[in-house]
């Protein structure tokens, strides 16, 4: 009777205490990111990042992507979608999180594709063709250089591009920026620095829809 | 302190399992509060040991209404799994086994930790520590089995 009544009651404390804590944290969560919504905005965005859209939008959506993340490629027709949903008021800007190891190599490649312009069909590229260049989810650089050799640009100053100090320094500051944020997985938006209350395609549009709603 | 005398010797070992339990459902909840409240990553490795330890819950539960002395050996068993597994990847944070034999392809490096207490309690670590304790009160507890 006195053992069943401890292991109940040592049962029913550890749910109270793991629900407690639960509320407690969910709670800092809600008031950090209240907060952090709009003070963020300078170190959510970069300037120079690929933009898709019109540039004078009032509504940005910045996406952490990895170029190996099957999700970041099942997203890009949405903002596609979202950016032709609302005419002249919604850019997306692309930031780096090369999370998959060998992906710090391929986003060298779309930064330098970026310098020549042509950031969005060298992107386009990779998405398309994720599973000639990912190997159990690891990057193969070498494939994925293969695979941007069928893009109309100057292929020597992308190789070398891809190493040069600017190009370097673009992706460490995403990244950088990645960890201040907690981007800890891609796909990750910030639509005007608010982050998805939850992940999901509902979610972004939702939020998308409210910022337009909010600016204009 | 008799270990001759059976009901006390039982009482112990029972005194020991519930403690064994507290613990693995300690580390159970913790987990998942890291994981489904705090939204940590969780590594391959992570998978393997909360296979070990989720388990252990309910196990020593069981064995503790009514008290079988038996449940040390089925729990023992998962307790040294998840040991094992808990070690390597300790091993692999501390960089002493090298990050190319990680068997981590999702993205999350098992060698990258994310919490981090008092400077060197990481979630390994914790793992480590669960496991170590839980198989050392299995291992009094079976000890303590009357003879």
């Amino acid at each position: 009777m006195n053992r069943k009544t401890l292991f109940v009651s040592v049962a029913g404390l550890f749910v109270l205490v793991f629900v407690m804590l639960t509320l407690i944290y969910q709670n800092y969560q809600g008031s950090l990111q209240g907060r952090s919504a709009n003070a963020n905005q300078s170190v959510v965005e970069r300037q120079g990042a690929p933009i898709k859209g019109p540039v004078d939008a009032r509504v940005t959506i910045v996406e952490f992507f990895d170029p190996a993340c099957g999700t970041c490629a099942d997203f890009y027709p949405l903002l596609k979608k979202l950016i032709d949903q609302y005419p002249g008021k919604v850019r997306v800007m692309m930031r780096y999180a090369p999370l998959h190891s060998g992906s710090d190599q391929v986003v060298k490649m779309l930064e330098a594709a970026h310098l020549q312009g042509k950031f969005w069909p060298a992107l386009e590229l990779l998405f398309k063709n994720q599973p000639r260049w990912i190997v159990n989810h690891v990057s193969q650089p070498m494939r994925a250089r293969g695979i941007l050799n069928g893009l109309a640009l100057d292929h020597k100053k992308l190789d070398t591009d891809m190493n040069q100090t600017s190009v370097t320094q673009a992706i460490q500051q995403d990244v950088k920026a990645s960890q201040v944020l907690n981007v800890r997985a891609t796909p990750e938006f910030f639509v005007n620095g608010r982050p998805m209350p939850s992940f999901g395609f509902e979610q972004l549009s939702e939020l998308v829809k409210d910022a337009v709603a909010d600016a204009y | 302190m008799t270990d001759n005398d059976p009901a006390r010797a039982a009482g112990g070992g029972w005194s020991l399992v519930f403690m064994a339990w507290v613990l693995v459902t300690a580390a159970t909840l913790g987990s998942l509060f890291f994981s489904e409240v705090m939204a940590v990553p969780v590594c391959v490795l992570c998978w393997y040991q909360r296979i070990a330890m989720y388990p252990l819950v309910v196990i020593l539960a069981i064995g503790l209404f009514p008290y079988d002395k038996d449940v040390v050996r089925y729990a023992g068993v998962l307790a040294a799994i998840g040991w094992l597994l808990a070690i390597f990847q300790v091993l692999l944070v501390a960089g002493i086994i090298p990050e190319k034999i990680q068997p981590c392809v999702q993205g999350i490096p098992c060698s990258e930790t994310h919490v981090s207490l008092l400077g060197f309690l990481n979630i390994p670590v914790l793992s480590f520590l669960t496991f170590t304790l839980t198989g050392i009160l299995l291992l009094f507890a079976h000890r303590m089995k009357p003879s």
